[in-house]
């Protein structure tokens, strides 16, 4: 018997938890959460103002109703698991990412950066275009990158470029 | 990047250090750079030294482990006296601290060769039985070997200081201030028991000054709150209440019918007895940290997870550039991310059971940076002369054994265990505690009641000491604890049995999930049958 993500540490695609309508990726950023075990933590769920995300008790995964969902981003900024992504896709073609980031140096606004999947292959290079600054979130950073549109679902680390 | 100056990290996405004055402290005569705040031996590492002492029959070279005070492969002598453990005692300027085993000092220490042929000529025991011709062969022969050993020498100095006893009566003492302590100190205090909490350190915090994480859990119990601040948030609550009373420095060395006796260090010079007379006492001594079997374990640059968190988060030293980490529980996986924030790279974590034993997220967070992860793997050796420069790695077979051909490499200089702790359960044995074997809660726990009372009655255990758990579990079980001595002193009214109750309840759904699962089996092992409070 396969352990799964136990067993690797990443999700494979099968594991993955549904993903948005395009249509909603295409309205507003939405919290795409990668939280599947079982595990007593719940600030996400408690800090989450439009009753979002699922949670029977406090050991149950949580679970976004991506229709409720308003992109607040309120969860992200507390997550300990880093396991939140805000994804978005543009109109012009393009993805974006928001991750969290507490690694030196810093990133800004126009930085590049290299882009991993769940198993830290790279694969490609994209730019920030918003940051949190670290000073305004208990030095968890929060970066948004641009994105090819069909990497959103593939991108979930980023280290700058050089 | 992270600069790095004198070994010392400059910057740190998280931990902004505050070093203080410099001071120059002189080991084997030479002198060493050292900020006050600093541990000797902390200060020491970052100067560059690794091996701390010599093991005394082979004299391998030994460094540090746990850098918590409680493995003692650090002692040293210190101005004059044997057997300290640089590990926590604090730098002052003009400090003379020398190597006590080795000859001429630990690095170069000729009798190393011994490692190779010692076996043949002193078999081990055979000291019983040799040099037994005469009293007087004897004696001289005994004080060579301890000599020889490294034992240290008698202190040199004689006592300067003044000593004291004071005397004190409270309702309340709490042994340790850690989550587990702070919690129950503040909790009886908050419905008017007089508190008297200690802890050996100079802090307060316990595990918790370390983890600059967010923590999991609850909003309520502060998760999503970094640990660092965890501890700033439970001390200040604590200073907040009248009724209790803290003394940093104050290390409880025995309990007696009830009644405790401690040593509390006033200053370089001046230190004081305290017997104290409590009508309850909460013991949160936490834990140490495990370590495993395997060929050159002893090398130094294999560490606890524990220490190594300790030098690098709270003394801002680098611990190496590469490091290997053996157990994929949640120290491992959190040890792992904080060794990456402070520019070191991690070359591998390897695990022997078949699935990663700490939380998904936590190792997904290391996955996706590129950290290999290797289930059903264990290392076979450390390599290395004076300090660890590589490993050997090994798949395991469904026996645990590790499968010939599968030998793999792995360049490091610095290897941490992350295999579990036990609890410090020294003073409840003493104290005539009933323990078990829980093998659940890693390792010798008391019998405790569900509020945290142990078999002798008033003395009570929360956190890490009555089994491994986190700081969650010790901040809930601290509250229980406390608030059940409140209660049986008469404070708190309806209000406190209310609360009580609640906690209970808390904790056992915090328990509910599969992670909890394993800590409540090991309970049912050790749990007293349930009181009812009237
Ligand atoms: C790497 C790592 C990561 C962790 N991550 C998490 C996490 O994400 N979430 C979580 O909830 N938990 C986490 N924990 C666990 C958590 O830190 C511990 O479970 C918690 O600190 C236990 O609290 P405690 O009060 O029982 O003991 P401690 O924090 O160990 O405190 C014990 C105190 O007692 C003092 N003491 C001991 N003996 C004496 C004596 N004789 N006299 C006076 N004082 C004494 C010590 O100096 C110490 O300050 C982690 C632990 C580690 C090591
Ligand atoms: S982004 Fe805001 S609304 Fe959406 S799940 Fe997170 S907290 Fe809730
Ligand atoms: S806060 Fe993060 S780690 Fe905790 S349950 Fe929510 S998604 Fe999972
Ligand atoms: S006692 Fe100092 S390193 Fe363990």
């Amino acid at each position: 018997m396969s352990l799964g993500y136990l067993e690797r540490g990443y999700l494979e695609k099968e594991e993955l938890p549904p993903f948005p309508s395009e249509e909603r990726l295409k309205k507003k950023t939405v919290a795409y959460i990668e939280c599947p075990q079982p595990i007593p933590c719940s600030p996400c769920f408690e800090s989450c103002p439009a009753n979002a995300i699922e949670m029977k008790n406090i050991n149950d995964p949580p679970k976004v109703d991506y229709e409720k969902c308003t992109g607040c981003m309120k969860c992200i900024r507390v997550c300990p698991g880093l396991a939140i992504f805000m994804l978005r896709l543009r109109d012009d073609g393009m993805g974006e990412v928001t991750l969290q980031y507490e690694f030196l140096p810093w990133l800004k606004k126009g930085d590049r950066v290299k882009l991993y999947n769940r198993k830290g292959e790279e694969v490609g290079e994209g730019v920030v275009n918003w940051v949190l600054p670290p000073e305004r979130n208990d030095n968890t950073s929060l970066v948004r990158v641009e994105v090819p549109a069909e990497l959103i679902f593939e991108v979930r680390a980023v280290r700058p470029v050089g | 990047m992270v600069k790095i100056e004198h070994g010392r990290l400059q910057e740190h996405p998280i931990v902004d250090f505050k070093r203080g004055k410099e001071v120059t402290i002189y080991f084997n005569d030479q002198p060493v750079k050292a900020y006050e705040g600093e541990t000797v031996a902390a200060a020491l590492y970052a100067a560059g030294v690794r091996v701390f002492s010599r093991s005394f029959r082979w004299h391998r070279p030994r460094g540090f482990f746990c850098a918590i005070g409680k493995c003692s492969a650090c002692m040293m002598e210190v101005d004059g006296i044997p057997n300290v453990r640089t590990c926590k005692v604090y730098v002052r300027d003009g400090m003379q601290v020398r190597t006590q085993s080795g000859l001429p000092d630990a690095e170069k220490d000729v009798f190393s060769i011994l490692d190779d042929v010692i076996d043949k000529v002193f078999p081990h025991g055979s000291h019983y039985s040799k040099f037994t011709t005469s009293k007087k062969v004897r004696e001289f022969m005994v004080k060579r070997m301890r000599k020889f050993t490294g034992f240290g020498n008698p202190p040199r100095a004689v006592f300067q200081g003044r000593a004291e006893l004071e005397e004190i009566e409270t309702d309340v003492l709490v042994v340790g201030g850690g989550p587990g302590g702070m919690s129950a100190a503040i909790n009886a205090g908050k419905y008017g028991a007089k508190v008297l909490l200690v802890d050996e350190n100079p802090f307060l915090g316990g595990q918790l000054v370390k983890q600059t994480h967010r923590f999991f859990g609850s909003a309520k119990e502060r998760a999503g709150t970094r640990g660092i601040r965890i501890a700033g948030i439970l001390e200040e609550e604590l200073m907040g209440i009248e009724n209790v009373e803290v003394r940093k420095e104050t290390r409880v060395f025995g309990i007696y019918n009830g009644e405790a006796g401690a040593y509390q260090r006033l200053n370089d010079d001046e230190g004081k007895l305290l017997r104290i007379r409590a009508k309850k006492i909460v013991v949160a001594t936490g834990a140490y940290e495990r370590t495993l079997i395997f060929e050159n374990n002893d090398l130094p640059g294999v560490y606890g997870a524990g220490g190594v968190q300790t030098l690098m988060n709270v003394y801002g030293i680098k611990p190496g550039n590469m490091g290997l980490i053996v157990g994929s529980g949640n120290v491992g996986l959190i040890l792992t991310y904080q060794l990456m924030q402070a520019g070191v790279n991690v070359a591998a974590i390897v695990e022997a059971m078949p699935r990663i034993g700490g939380y998904f997220v936590h190792a997904a967070k290391v996955r996706r940076l590129g950290v290999p992860i290797y289930v059903r793997h264990t290392i076979l050796k450390a390599k290395g002369r004076k300090s660890v420069e590589g490993a050997v790695i090994a798949k395991l077979d469904d026996r645990w054994q590790p499968i010939p051909g599968t030998e793999k490499e792995i360049k490091c200089d610095f290897i941490c265990v992350a295999v579990g702790l036990s609890p410090t359960h020294e003073l409840l044995y003493q104290a005539g505690c009933e323990m078990k074997f829980v093998p659940e809660l890693g390792g010798i726990v008391p019998l405790r009641s569900k509020f945290n009372e142990t078999s002798v009655k008033g003395l009570y255990v929360a956190g890490d000491v009555a089994g491994i758990e986190e700081a969650t579990a010790a901040i809930m079980e601290g509250r229980i604890a406390g608030i059940h001595v409140a209660v049986t002193l008469g404070y708190g009214g309806e209000e406190a049995k209310k609360e009580l109750e609640e906690a209970v309840k808390e904790i056992e759904e915090f328990r509910a999930g599969p992670f909890g699962e394993r800590i409540v089996n090991g309970l049912k092992k050790c749990t007293l049958e349930d009181e009812v409070i009237s």
